[in-house]
């Protein structure tokens, strides 16, 4: 692979950590296995619950994680042994990324009495800045 | 749906025989009834019928509408109403204000509290279908809903005696005086209450909630909302 004369730094390639967009499994993450053709990838998620299966490019999107040492047309063993020794699901969830889109599903999820919560918690949160922002000015 | 022949017989079931129903027999009242009359020439007795035949007969034929069998089915309270439960009111005087569901009356209609002391709403019936179910609710276990809280209890007091249009207008045209309200309807509203408030204030900001009002800001689609 020839990254050294692109501006391009996620690729289409066999280990890319790959988001799904759409179907059932939306939201987790999975592997690139194996290349079918330029629509079309093999796709594993061992430790993520996302069955082996063939997915439309236009329904992922490209991480910036990549498993270094998979071969091509890995089995789903090989794949969940080398997810485990290279701790990558847990690299996923502590990227800004993947926080950022739990922190959004879980307000979606929040019922009336939770949204009135956030509402207070935003207010007191204002007011302590308002406060130092004051205070702040008034010093200097 | 189709049925087969077979279905709709099993499902007559007129294998069965055809089911006769037995009333009791209605005592019978006799066509007529002896009666003892007074006077001499009268022949002391006379044979009476027990409903005297109409004198006049109508003489157009009135159609008699068919008596329908359908009956009305209680109304069904919605599974996601459970009495405690906070709703919100969407239409009426109150519209946007969060409420304490306490029961269904025998009409249909919820019967709610603000609590008054809360946010103003007081003992109050509403349709379910003008109502947001949320799934925060209130323990309502030391709560106790008085019988007489019923249907009857809301209805408007009866005017007594005709009164008519003119008869209001040259009262001096002056605006009727507001009367009170019943003190027993208060006493009411504040024993309920009383209990609601103390399990109100167990849980935190709930009592603030309860006395905000809901609605819609930019951006927010009430289908697309968890309640």
């Amino acid at each position: 692979m020839s990254s050294a004369d692109s501006t391009f730094k996620r690729f289409v390639e066999v280990g890319r950590v790959v988001l799904l967009k759409s179907g059932p499994f939306s939201g987790k993450i999975a592997v690139i296995a194996e290349i079918i053709d330029h629509n079309r990838a093999i796709i594993d998620g061992p430790t993520t619950g996302v069955p082996r299966q063939s997915y439309p490019y236009k329904h992922l999107t490209l991480t910036t994680l990549t498993l270094t040492k998979l071969p091509r047309a890995a089995g789903s063993g090989v794949i969940k042994k080398q997810l485990e020794k290279e701790a990558t699901v847990e690299k996923w969830d502590k990227s800004s990324w993947a926080q950022k889109r739990a922190a959004a599903e879980k307000r979606r999820s929040l019922n009336d009495f939770g949204r009135f919560g956030v509402m207070l918690a935003k207010k007191q949160r204002r007011d302590a800045v308002r406060k130092s922002v004051v205070k702040a000015k008034k010093s200097s | 749906m189709a049925r087969s022949k077979e279905l709709v017989f099993a499902k007559r079931g007129l294998y069965k025989g055809l089911k006769k129903s037995e009333k009791p027999a209605a005592a019978e009242t006799p066509a007529t009834v002896e009666k003892s009359i007074g006077g001499d020439k009268n022949g002391g007795k006379r044979l009476v019928p027990t409903s005297k035949a109409p004198r006049f007969y109508p003489a157009d034929d009135v159609r008699i509408p068919k008596k329908s069998r359908k009956t009305s089915k209680p109304t069904q309270l919605r599974s996601s109403i459970t009495p405690g439960t906070v709703l919100i009111l969407l239409a009426g005087r109150f519209r946007g204000k969060r409420v304490v569901f306490l029961k269904q009356l025998e009409s249909g209609l919820l019967l709610v509290t603000g609590p008054f002391k809360v946010n103003g709403v007081p003992l109050r019936r509403v349709n379910q279908a003008y109502v947001i179910a949320t799934t925060t609710s209130v323990d309502l276990a030391g709560v106790k809903v008085d019988d007489k809280i019923n249907d009857a209890y809301f209805a408007k007091a009866v005017t007594k005696g005709p009164r008519s249009a003119e008869a209001e207008f040259f009262e001096g045209g002056k605006p009727k005086a507001k009367e009170a309200f019943p003190e027993s309807k208060s006493a009411d509203q504040k024993e309920i209450d009383k209990a609601i408030l103390a399990s109100v204030k167990k849980t935190e900001n709930l009592g603030k909630y309860l006395a905000a009002s809901w609605g819609l800001s930019k951006g927010q689609f009430p289908h697309q909302l968890v309640f």
